[in-house]
């Protein structure tokens, strides 16, 4: 009997201070559910968690809070995607609490968010009726209909060059020459190759462009069904003829075109100081990573040609999750930001250049100039481009894994020189059938 | 409590079989005090280890019998099948070969020099806390920043270590290429960190070596090699032991500098350096997002530590063994008694 007791006691205390610990625990996670306030009399506060800069600049929000007094929006900013992708998709992983109230997302993430659309508010609404082109919303849209993002910025395609290393090569270096000389409104990938082959010739010391993941990148975009059909389903890499043809064109060109630099290392971001090579496939925000890598050296320049038609690489959106207190206002709140007029102004902020096709035709994008790419009109160029995009490419919960594949072979073959252009290919085959999709 | 008053007691009637048992309840409590206060002072640690630790440990074993998507959560109960996927996924082997590789690169030398290290600031020096807090000092610097500057270092390309390389007429290595070659690199990096930390755990352990037994030695005429071998060594045989295993199990979970070794994070276009944590995240965060098969990984990794972390347990433990054997150290109370006994039989 004794001996019960006192084991009952042991016991008993255990599993207090357990319990004690678990309430604890809870207790905490329970007061941030949902992100934004209540504060009694209306008046509420809306987070907004965004990554890197969207341009929303505390006078910018406190517009909204002008326009509609009982709101206050704070946002939270990642310093990069990957920390707000991660602390996204942990979230949603446990039911959604602790999440903001308005949610930025990466293009990247749309095929895997959109499976999982429960977790956010449907943003239908005549209101964003033809606010974007066709391709941006389609990518934030269910099988079912359902929109579960507002596009902010996108990532439309020209090429920036080195004019001074085409002065030196002695090529024409003005945009409207630069433009010709790639093929004008009808460039190719072969014109593009061509041009380089012909740069080459004067100027043997720098390569033509970085790296051939990154030329990949940018065909792969232009197929509308790279890796998987239209319901999902993975294309056998084996048999997937065209994304072949892109790979061997990609290889045998940069052969001796190519830098050999993978993009985002530091034997890249070197080359820029180093004149490693006069052209890059350049989205509109890629104009800051260049600026940033390139200090001190002059010459940068934007051409509105891009081979192939047009491209898009990135852009983002806004989401609500359906957890959040406040889904309706933060839905307002989203459309708001998403607005062409607003977006204007955040690319004015931090040159995130509009999605909305109206914002395209605005005089304040327009008159937007960069300065350090030789005062380019980015805006207007960057409009033209935009409106040359007309592939929606369709990326599945399959693409990234299929695209890291093909992505690895192109860096083994151009970059680590390990392999040939064949058996780059046959070990992407292998790695896809080990995906086992 | 009336109950427990004395006075009914009394009046109860013999042989009632409860009467003896009736206590004082505060005398009971000073009972349970004793008992039971120990554990009830140790538990918070056992309780946040059941939280943090075991409840992880067993659940991440229900997650690797189970399917289970980052987003989607838990699927249908699969048995083994997340482990006989990862067994056929060459990667996995891959990223097995490559932290035995980086384990070995780093923990072997690492231990080797931080002994030697100790041993040096165990003499005689001018501005003794100086040198020591310098050993210490790349402890401080976050691993990844190590990652990011080491990254800098090693390109293959633009990077210092070939630029020195170049200079004394040797091809440029391609540390993020060659397999071995960024192994090496990985390994410097862990090394840099840790050396020094290890050496100070060392350092404390000798200072605490009686220095009657070096004073003995010197007069037998041992030299400062054979002091270190006979003395040094045997005696701070149970830190070697603590410094072999943290480092094993440290060493066969190096995730930080791998990952920020080049820009995508993921080992290499061919897995040259992706270790088995990296390949765990890969397989759990990256594109698979498949936390039943990352599961199935950790508790694989887990199983190879624990074996790991006994055989190193076994080889320290008899080497410094045959270490104190070969010498006649002995300790205090041994050679007290030898004292004693040599009195007594004088």
């Amino acid at each position: 009997m004794r001996k019960t007791t006192r084991r009952t006691w042991a016991l008993a205390a255990g599993v207090m201070s357990i319990s004690l610990l678990a309430t604890a625990c809870s207790n905490d996670s329970g007061s941030s559910t949902g992100g934004g306030d209540d504060k009694g009399d209306g008046k509420i506060t809306l987070t907004v968690a965004t990554f890197n800069d969207f341009g929303y600049t505390d006078e910018l929000l406190a517009e909204y809070t002008e326009a509609n007094p009982n709101v206050t929006v704070k946002q939270t900013r990642a310093a990069k995607s990957e920390d707000a992708r991660t602390n996204l998709t942990t979230k949603l992983a446990a039911g959604g609490s602790g999440l903001a109230d308005v949610e930025a997302i990466e293009v990247d993430w749309l095929p895997e968010l959109v499976q999982s659309a429960d977790a956010f508010a449907d943003l239908t609404d005549p209101a964003v009726e033809g606010r974007w082109e066709d391709w941006k919303a389609k990518a934030a849209t269910t099988a079912d209909g359902k929109l579960i993002g507002y596009g902010t910025d996108i990532g439309p395609e020209g090429i920036c060059y080195r004019a001074d290393l085409f002065d030196a090569a002695g090529i024409p270096s003005d945009r409207e020459s630069v433009k010709e000389f790639l093929g004008g409104d009808s460039a190719t990938w072969d014109t593009y190759f061509a041009a380089g082959r012909e740069f080459k010739a004067k100027s043997p010391d720098v390569a033509w462009f970085d790296s051939a993941s990154s030329i990949y990148q940018g065909m792969v975009n232009q197929l509308t069904n790279a890796y998987e059909e239209n319901d999902g389903t993975p294309k056998p890499l084996a048999d997937n003829a065209d994304v072949k043809k892109l790979y061997e064109d990609t290889l045998n060109a940069s052969a001796d075109l190519s830098a050999h630099l993978g993009q985002w290392s530091g034997d890249w971001d070197a080359a820029f100081q180093s004149n490693g090579f006069a052209t890059m496939l350049c989205p509109a925000w890629m104009t800051g990573p260049i600026e940033e890598r390139a200090g001190g050296i002059t010459g940068w320049d934007v051409a509105d040609v891009f081979p192939g038609g047009g491209g898009n690489w990135g852009g983002s959106y806004l989401t609500v999750p359906s957890t959040g207190k406040n889904v309706d206002e933060a839905k307002k709140l989203a459309e708001w930001l998403t607005s062409p007029e607003t977006q204007i102004k955040a690319f004015l902020n931090a040159g995130t250049f509009p999605s909305q096709v109206e914002a395209w035709d605005s005089e304040d994008l327009k008159a937007a100039k960069n300065d350090f790419f030789n005062d380019a009109p980015v805006g207007e160029i960057f409009a033209k481009r935009a409106a040359a995009i007309d592939v929606t490419p369709f990326k599945g919960p399959n693409y990234f894994q299929i695209h890291q594949t093909v992505g690895d072979a192109l860096n083994r073959v151009d970059i680590d020189k390990s392999e040939s252009i064949e058996q780059g290919w046959t070990s992407a085959v292998q790695a896809y059938d080990n995906l086992g999709l | 409590m009336s109950v427990q008053s004395p006075a009914p007691e009394r009046v109860a009637p013999q042989g009632a079989p409860r009467a003896p048992r009736r206590v004082g309840f505060s005398q009971r409590l000073s009972r349970w005090d004793v008992k039971l206060s120990p554990y009830l002072y140790i538990s918070p640690f056992f309780i946040l280890f059941a939280i943090t630790g075991l409840f992880p440990l067993i659940y991440t074993a229900y997650v690797s019998v189970h399917q289970w998507s980052l987003l989607g959560g838990q699927g249908d109960y699969i048995g083994f099948q997340n482990f006989t996927d990862i067994f056929a996924q060459p990667a996995f082997w891959r990223s097995l070969r490559n932290t035995f590789s980086i384990f070995l690169l780093s923990s072997v030398p690492q231990v080797l020099v931080a002994i030697v290290i100790a041993a040096l600031l165990d003499q005689n020096l001018r501005a003794k806390t100086f040198w020591r807090m310098g050993v210490l000092l790349p402890y401080v610097v976050a691993p990844v920043a190590v990652g990011l500057i080491f990254g800098r270092m090693f390109a293959d390309q633009s990077g210092l270590i070939n630029g020195a390389l170049g200079f004394f007429g040797i091809d440029p290595i391609r540390w993020h290429v060659d397999a071995l070659a960024s192994h090496v690199a990985i390994a410097s990096m862990v090394n840099f960190r840790w050396t020094g930390y290890n050496a100070l755990i060392f350092l404390a352990a000798m200072q605490a070596v009686p220095r009657e037994l070096y004073e003995a030695a010197i007069i037998d005429g041992a030299g400062r090699v054979r002091q270190f071998f006979s003395i040094t060594i045997p005696q701070i045989r149970a830190t070697i032991i603590f410094v072999v295993l943290t480092s094993t199990i440290g060493g066969l979970q190096i995730f930080d500098e791998p990952r920020v070794f080049d820009e995508a994070g993921r080992g290499g276009s061919s897995q040259q350096w992706m270790t088995t944590t990296l390949y765990l995240y890969d397989v759990g965060w990256g594109t698979q997002r498949n936390l039943g098969r990352a599961a199935a990984v950790a508790w694989v990794l887990f199983l190879i530590v624990v074996v790991i972390g006994f055989v190193n347990f076994a080889i320290t433990n008899r080497i410094s063994t045959s270490g104190a054997d070969r010498t006649t150290t002995r300790t205090r109370r041994q050679r007290r008694a030898a004292a004693r006994s040599s009195r007594r039989s004088a």
